[in-house]
């Protein structure tokens, strides 16, 4: 089947959801702290096989959702976020596998997180929300996965945030996971990136509405958490992309109407960018996820030493970087694969050149869409062969 | 697929492999196939690398002047540096790790002491270019040329084992020849096979 010529969508499809750890039987989060009930938005493409061998769990980044390919109406203006490479015929063909994506606890989009109801309470929980991790957040997709009677996941795969749950679940869970997909990743968050999510966080907290989290059913921190969104895009785009798509360009070119409040392209992009975010994020989602990317430290448990964190892993690895990302660097990636290399895992790398920056792994691309195709069929019938042996 | 057939002749079946250089990674695919080795990749492009995933190899992008130190003593049976070694920065570096990495190494190069490349240089004045090496100097790869004589005098030097050489030469049908007389003279391209 000629797979990048011929995309088509995965269709209309549907968000469902899974709630589990009611209590008392919570979960227990890293922090030690119990959450429950915990329910998980998710959506699945194609259909599971017979042997239930043909699984890939896909992971959403920062500010995704369960909804990762076609569409939910017909008329819906977007597909869902990772549809250029989710769908029959597509890279992670939902005509060959059997595609779930999942939302993240601490999510705001059907997931539970700060602005779900606390059951303590009957209100909100906010800030009451307990602190989660990238851990976590593989643990619960666990259950999910669980629920499906999976054994073993042909794939996890994901980028930025989603690359880290990907590395996360091949540790977390050795025995399940056959490959592992991390693109535009890093096994731990640079200072910059830190830097950046508390510059977001800070826009929030200083804005008038923000109540120290407790803004539901009234007004929500928009400027703060609109704020927050146009730094995360910037970080999100190369310089020369950034140029190149809006260069030096007003929204209104004559040169007599210029004025403090009038707008450059890239001003009003961004403006743009931020308000729509307002409309389908929660702050304190925004808050609590970025803090869970801060954290996360595949290293950290190992006195730093990232090869023994891969040690007891079982997954072959695809990992993918982009020369332009700045965010989640080339540097990065070729820590990661220099630790699965020293304990010797079978590993891919790329580094692939292009000018679309951190972005990249979001927007068409020939060479991500050929390695992640050409790597998922190796794996699906080396799972078979080993299968049948 | 310079000295392909002598690689594949001299790899032991179910070999753990590290191919430096591995290109399209038509090689190691073979290797694959005919002697079933655990074979792994390393590549400079991402031209390389894509094709090599295409193939269902494990090959990652790298340039091996950068290190190969991670890598744990003794991790493969066998490292292969075929038409490799003149393109790094630092053979001397590279031939020490690959040493140490591999149980076994089997370098194969292009001779510059063979004798049209000698000629060429002697009567024309001017770098050689020939099937050998096909670049002008300007924009070539080959940074580190060197001659079968090298690569003993270098055994001495570094302290490695010579297990055996191969200097053959290419005929039309693509079938490697080897050259026994006078090799360092008559072979377009050393072939030895070293371990520490």
């Amino acid at each position: 089947m000629n797979s990048l010529s011929e995309k088509k969508s995965a269709g209309i499809v549907k968000t469902e959801y899974f709630t589990f750890a009611e209590p008392p039987e919570e979960m227990i989060l890293e922090s030690g702290d119990r959450l429950g009930p915990i329910t998980l938005a998710y959506e699945t493409y194609g259909t599971l096989n017979d042997d239930k061998s043909n699984a890939i769990l896909i992971e959403h980044a920062l500010s995704g959702s369960a909804h990762a390919a076609g569409k939910h109406h017909p008329d819906d203006k977007y597909p869902g976020w990772w549809d250029e490479y989710i769908g029959p015929g597509k890279p992670f063909d939902s005509d060959k596998y059997f595609i779930i994506c999942s939302n993240v606890i601490g999510g705001c989009s059907g997931s539970t997180g700060p602005a779900s109801i606390n059951p303590a309470t009957g209100r909100p929980y906010a800030l009451d929300f307990p602190m989660v991790t990238i851990k976590d957040m593989v643990n619960a997709q666990f259950h999910l996965v669980k629920s499906f009677g999976i054994k073993k996941l042909l794939a996890v795969a994901g980028g930025s945030m989603g690359g880290m749950q990907a590395l996360q679940w091949s540790v977390s869970y050795p025995e399940m996971v056959n490959s592992c997909i991390a693109i535009a990743t890093s096994a731990y968050l640079s200072a910059q990136g830190i830097a950046f999510n508390e510059v977001g966080r800070q826009a929030i907290f200083n804005d008038p509405s923000w109540n120290e989290g407790n803004y539901y059913g009234k007004d929500v921190p928009a400027a703060g958490l609109s704020l927050a969104r146009m730094i995360g895009h910037i970080t999100y785009l190369s310089e020369k992309h950034m140029h190149e798509k809006f260069g030096r360009n007003f929204q209104d070119t004559s040169k007599t109407s210029r004025r403090i409040n009038s707008e450059f392209t890239v001003e009003s992009y961004l403006h743009h960018q931020g308000i729509k975010f307002v409309e389908r994020f929660d702050a304190n989602s925004y808050v609590y996820i970025t803090r869970a990317i801060d954290y996360f430290d595949m290293q950290e448990d190992y006195s730093g030493d990232l090869a023994a964190a891969f040690e007891d892993a079982n997954a072959n690895y695809l990992i993918i970087s982009f020369t332009t990302d700045w965010l989640y660097p080339s540097d990065s990636a070729k820590q990661i694969v220099k630790a699965l290399r020293v304990s010797g895992k079978n590993v891919n790398y790329t580094d692939i050149v292009t000018d679309n920056g951190h972005d990249a792994f979001l927007l068409p691309g020939e060479l991500l869409e050929k390695n992640i195709t050409n790597f998922l069929k190796s794996q699906y019938s080396r799972l078979q062969i080993s299968e049948d042996n | 697929m310079i000295g392909y057939d002598l690689v594949l002749k001299e790899v032991p079946e179910k070999s753990k492999v590290l191919d430096l250089g591995c290109g399209d990674g038509v090689l190691l695919e073979m290797l694959q196939e005919t002697k079933k080795v655990k074979g792994y990749g390393v590549e400079i492009s991402e031209e390389g690398v894509s094709l090599c995933l295409e193939k269902g190899l494990y090959c990652y992008q790298a340039d091996i002047d950068e290190g190969l130190t991670d890598y744990r003593k003794n991790s493969f049976d066998y490292v292969i540096l075929n038409q490799t070694i003149q393109n790094t920065k630092r053979p001397d570096y590279v031939i020490k790790e690959v040493l140490r990495i591999g149980k076994t190494v089997i370098i194969s190069f292009p001779n510059f002491g063979y004798i049209q490349t000698r000629l060429h240089l002697l009567l024309q004045g001017t770098m050689p270019v020939n099937d050998l090496l096909p670049y002008e100097w300007y924009n070539s790869p080959n940074i580190h040329l060197l001659t079968i004589k090298d690569m003993r005098k270098m055994s001495g030097k570094f302290d490695f084992k010579i297990l055996k050489e191969q200097h053959f030469s290419i005929s039309a049908g693509e079938r490697s020849r080897i050259k026994k007389i006078n090799p360092n003279l008559t072979a377009q391209y050393g072939f030895f096979v070293i371990s520490q």
